[in-house]
């Protein structure tokens, strides 16, 4: 709908293991690469070539991936504007993460269909071309209202169209201050509507935070199962499978020597890793096992390092501590049924550890909710009642807000220019009016007829 | 019927604020134009309060001037009070005001309109139009004279089929003291239609000698009065005060007594009346627990002892009247010169015009004023201008002046009534304009000089005026940002005064000026250069530094849709050929038939999807 701005969004549909590719389309495409993107010559990048690099984030300086860049000068790209495509190889979760990156730097997500419009409007092609972009349009259109219809049912629209009644309020209060100045209507207390205005950003902040949730939800997480062999991973595995209804798909590995299955816990889908399939007596193949599973751990959301609580703690288990270092995981002590040998290092007890015996069941349930719970945090039990924030346009709409209100707060209360701050309530208002829908002048002039008495 | 022998370029069917402005604007655009109203006596008459501008009336009376409409001037030569509001806030919601001398209003605008070249004034009541095939050629009056023109522009304010009710008591009538139009609302039904109905009212008048003014607060205007018009250089007529009184528990008794009697809670009227414009009885029974009501005394004229006492119109009994006015302190035994009352008036609703004010149904119709369910006089003039300069240009074949949303008050007063209709009396606010910060009292001529010289609107030595204030502007503006403050070379107390003490570095004036305490006044006691400058030029300066940020946001936010707002829907477009429009959507379209995407995007209930599929479909030149 605006030409004029930038726009991003994950252009493949990500296979595993396959690669992801963020495409940016618009003026600021090669600023925003050039922003995150260090694989680019100090003359910057030139047009249709490879580049290899990092994405780091600008801010934290982290490093999201490793990826291939390369850039498309207008008018010799598919929208005909400039277009920078990012390929990831880090898996879904990453290229989304590259996604929010892009979208912080500038970018604004794009609309179902936006590339292709572009590209069409643009007269990058034809007439009849274009007919099968209606259809697309359409296809995308009718999915999006059907989303939003069911958004609209669901708690995220109750939601933030409670924060936007509170900032209608806030609102309210100044523009009749401002509009209606025969009318003796004072600012109430500045205290009052800074503090409601506190409300309803600490309120976004939890959805914001719950977003996080959501796209768990959704896209669930993978767990990798880590030990020394003989710990019993593979009957930990097993047994976290043996509810048969559980089980959702079972993809096969996609290397022979890795195991994937998929399980339902409490609503989160979790994607079980193992390296059990290589479970051999021969030393070698032993090693190889290790070797697969310390690559595998910065990979997966969660690992749980499993050890037998029967035997002492020794160096092998020390090996994989020290690879487990900065990873989120759960200590899980198997054979609790057994007399208990190992003496487990302080700092490892910190992680959260649960006591489980594999082959009789015992503590299954305890592992199953600590992992349901270290994704999804204050709330619900039952994964019905999330609010599924599904878009990172949603994010996106939610980040504009906040950063409005903020600003907003930062200004007010300011006695002489109050209709210069006011911009501010509006146009987080407007950001919340992409997801739930617009605040219009009259739901304004409602609030202030019923509330002032008004009319000289 | 006779056929007159002349046909005009223009007609304009009544001499009220939008009829005056739009006969003007046509005839000053060279063009011979009629001017045809019920009564002659009552040109441009205020129908209800003697005063023009407030908040964002105000801000359409500057642009009004800045394009080269009369109000202004008008305002400027007969007002008796003066008031800039809102001075303590910021200065996009700074606005004008000023009591009117109405019957001076009235004889300087009969005046005006009789020494204007081009322009014919006469008596006369239209009932009809003439169309043929879906054009419109002219006008039939009561007395059977057709008048041949080839444009039409209808400004009937609250006259179509006006029914007046005091009490329970209703008569026929366009106004107090003035006769209905009958007919021409079944002339305009006839020819397709959607025709409303409205309602209105007004406070009684007051014999001032009969209150007792010694007990009274008076307020005072400023000193000295600033103008509303950009060529107006000075306001030579003596001020008078207005008084305020306050209605009591008493007032809100005899009210709430009465309520049985009154035409509007005994549902005898069906039109939809204002909310920011309530009766007393309304307030009274909306805000039961508010102890009184502030109205002010507001003298019609400085030859007349006629008071209005603003926020105190009634559509009750005249009975109940004479209790309601004499309970209020000062006003024990005051006199009712002219009752008030409450009207109900026939509107067309305005989805039914394009933004030029052209109908959608008849060609080279257009409607201008309360016609369209506005109210006010600001409003409506407003709507008079743009017609006028609209049928101007028609005739001499040329594409309509459109105002955007981004570019005035007068944009969106058009906008709004076109893509949402007027389901109660449209009054502007600033609220409603998202680009409020750009829209403002002081920047009118720099937004729409241009525009109203180029239709040739502005007079040449108007124009010259404004070039070389907008050249100062800009100098004064590249003179800051390379001028600089030297902490070495300043004075200490000067500094420490302005908490610029640890100042290290030079820093340019504009930067100075950023500072939210430092203000042009500071700067002037450091360089006299400024001094030199006129008011209006540092003002303007001022505000464009001080708040350049936000400005620019909004800017950016006029850029991001104007791809939307520049692209044209064709006039014969099928929706019914468009796939994958809800059908809600698609009735919606089919309704409004808006001009551009941009208006698409505003009615209601029109989503962005639909938007995303009939942009595609306008770009693929589908749906001919
Ligand atoms: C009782 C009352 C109370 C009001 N209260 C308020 C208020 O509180 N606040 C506010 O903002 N506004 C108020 N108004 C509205 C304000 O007066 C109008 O909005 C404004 O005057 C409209 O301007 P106009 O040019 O559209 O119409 P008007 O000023 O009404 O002028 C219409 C002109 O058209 C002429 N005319 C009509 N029909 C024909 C015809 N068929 N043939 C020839 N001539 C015709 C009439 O004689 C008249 O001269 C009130 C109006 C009335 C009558």
């Amino acid at each position: 709908m605006y030409l004029k701005d930038t726009i991003a969004a994950i252009s493949t549909p990500i296979g595993e293991g396959g690669i992801g590719i963020v495409r940016i389309s618009g003026g600021a495409a090669e600023e925003i690469a050039g922003n995150i993107f260090s694989g680019k010559q100090s003359g910057g990048m030139q047009s249709h070539r490879f580049y290899y690099g990092e994405i780091i984030d600008p801010e934290s300086g982290d490093v999201l991936d490793e990826a291939m860049v390369v850039l498309m000068r207008s008018p010799r790209s598919y929208t005909r504007e400039d277009v920078v495509e990012i390929q990831c190889h880090g898996g879904y979760l990453l290229v989304r993460k590259v996604l929010e990156l892009v979208i912080r730097c500038g970018a604004r997500c794009a609309e179902p269909g936006e590339f292709t419009r572009r590209a069409f409007l643009n007269g990058r092609i034809d007439l009849l071309q274009a007919e099968a972009v209606i259809e697309v349009i359409r296809g995308k259109t009718e999915a999006a209202l059907a989303l939003a219809q069911h958004q609209r049912e669901g708690h995220l629209s109750k939601r933030i169209s409670r924060i936007k009644e509170g900032l209608l309020t806030s609102l309210a209060f100044i523009e009749a201050y401002l509009d209606f100045p025969e009318d003796d209507i004072e600012l109430p207390d500045c205290r009052q509507i800074e503090t409601s205005i506190r409300e309803s950003l600490a309120r976004i902040e939890e959805l914001l935070d719950g977003f996080s949730e959501g796209k768990v939800l959704r896209e669930g997480v993978s767990v990798l199962i880590a030990g020394k062999p003989n710990v019993g991973k593979s009957s930990l595995l097993n047994t976290l499978l043996r509810e048969k209804r559980a089980i959702v798909t079972s993809v096969p590995g996609t290397t022979r020597d890795i195991i994937e299955e998929v399980v339902n816990i409490k609503g989160l889908p979790v994607k079980l890793l193992d390296t059990a399939g290589i479970r051999d007596s021969e030393d070698e193949i032993e090693m190889e096992g290790m070797r697969l599973t310390l690559e595998k751990i910065p990979l997966a959301d969660l690992i749980l390092f499993v050890v037998d609580a029967s035997r002492p703690f020794d160096y092998e288990d020390i090996l994989i501590k020290e690879a487990l270092c900065g990873h989120p995981f759960l200590l899980v002590l198997n054979k609790s049924d057994l007399p208990v040998e190992a003496v487990v290092p302080d700092d490892l007890g910190s992680a959260g550890t649960i006591s489980i015996s594999a082959r009789s069941g015992e503590g299954i349930e305890r592992l199953r909710d600590s992992i349901f719970s270290l994704f999804i945090r204050n709330g619900a039990r039952d994964g019905r009642d999330f609010t599924a924030l599904s878009q990172v346009r949603h994010r996106d709409a939610l980040e504009r807000a906040r950063r409005h209100l903020e600003s907003f707060l930062q200004s007010f209360p300011a006695e002489t220019a109050i209709e210069f701050v006011a911009l501010d309530l509006r146009d987080a208002l407007h950001a919340l009016g992409e997801v739930t829908g617009e605040t219009t002048p009259d739901d304004i002039l409602d609030q202030i007829f019923s509330r002032f008495c008004i009319g000289k | 019927m006779v056929v007159y022998e002349k046909q005009y370029d223009i007609i304009v069917v009544g001499a009220g604020h939008a009829g005056c402005e739009a006969a003007l604007a046509g005839a000053r655009m060279g063009r011979s134009t009629l001017l045809l109203s019920i009564n002659l006596d009552a040109v441009a008459l205020m129908s209800c309060n003697p005063s023009i501008g407030g908040l964002a009336k105000g801000h359409l009376v500057r642009e009004i001037d800045a394009l080269g409409g009369e109000m202004g001037k008008m305002i400027d030569a007969t007002g008796i009070q003066f008031r800039t509001l809102n001075t303590r806030k910021g200065p996009a919601v700074r606005a004008s005001r000023a009591q009117a001398d109405k019957q001076l209003y009235r004889a300087r605008m009969k005046r005006v309109l009789e020494n204007q070249e081009n322009l014919s004034l006469k008596q006369g009541e239209v009932t009809a139009l003439c169309v043929v095939e879906g054009e419109v050629r002219g006008v039939d009056t009561r007395v059977g004279v057709r008048f041949l023109g080839k444009t039409v522009i209808l400004t009937t304010g609250t006259f179509l089929r006006g029914l007046i009710h005091v009490g329970l008591t209703r008569y026929a009538g366009g106004r107090a003291g003035d006769l209905p139009a009958e007919g021409l609302s079944d002339s305009l039904r006839d020819l397709g239609f959607e025709v409303g109905r409205l309602k209105t009212g007004t406070p009684a008048r007051l014999d001032g000698r009969t209150i007792d003014f010694s007990r009274l607060e008076a307020q005072y205007g400023d000193d000295p009065p600033i103008p509303f018009s950009f060529s107006t250089l000075k306001i030579e007529r003596p001020q008078l005060p207005c008084h305020i009184v306050y209605t009591n528990e008493r007032t809100h008794e005899i009210i709430r007594a009465n309520l049985d009697r009154s035409p509007l809670y005994g549902g005898v009227i069906e039109g939809v009346g204002p909310r920011y414009c309530p009766s007393i009885e309304d307030k009274v029974v909306r805000f039961p627990e508010k102890e009184r009501h502030q109205s002010f005394l507001e003298p019609e004229g400085a030859d007349t002892i006629e008071i209005y006492p603003s926020g105190l119109s009634t559509s009750l009994p005249i009975d109940v009247q004479f209790a309601l006015y004499r309970s209020i302190e000062g006003l024990e035994s005051v006199e009712i010169m002219r009752p008030a009352y409450a009207i109900e008036y026939d509107y067309v609703d305005p989805i039914q015009i394009h933004s030029s004010l052209e109908t959608k149904p008849v060609r080279n119709l257009y409607h201008a004023g309360q016609i369209n369910g506005t109210s006010g006089y600001e409003e409506a003039a407003a709507q008079g201008l743009m017609a006028g300069i609209n049928t101007a240009l028609r005739v001499q074949g040329k594409e309509p002046l459109v105002l955007g949303r981004g570019e005035a008050y007068i944009g969106v007063l058009i906008d709004d009534l076109v893509t949402l209709g007027a389901r109660e009396p449209y009054r502007m606010f600033t609220s409603r304009a998202e680009y409020r910060l750009l829209l403002r009292e002081d920047n009118a001529d720099l937004r729409l000089r241009e525009k109203g010289h180029a239709v040739g609107l502005v007079r040449e030595d108007e124009y010259e005026g404004f070039l070389e204030k907008r050249a100062l502007i800009v100098a004064e503006l590249e003179r800051l940002r390379s001028e600089r403050l030297a902490p070495s070379e300043s004075d200490r107390v000067f500094l420490e005064e302005h908490g610029l003490a640890d100042l290290r570095n030079a820093v340019s004036f504009e930067h100075l000026l950023r500072r939210p305490d430092f203000s042009y006044r500071d700067l002037e006691k450091l360089d006299s250069r400024c001094l030199s400058l006129p008011e209006t030029v540092r003002e303007q300066v001022e505000i464009q530094i001080k708040y350049q940020g936000y400005i620019d946001r909004q800017l950016q936010q006029i850029e991001r849709s104007s791809k939307l707002e520049s692209c044209r829907i064709p006039e014969s477009f099928d929706y019914s050929a468009l796939q994958g429009l809800t059908a809600e959507v698609r009735e919606k379209l089919m309704r409004f038939r808006p001009d551009t995407l941009g208006q698409a995007s505003r009615i209601q209930g029109v989503t962005p999807a639909a938007i995303s599929i009939l942009s595609v479909a306008i770009k693929a030149g589908r749906g001919k």
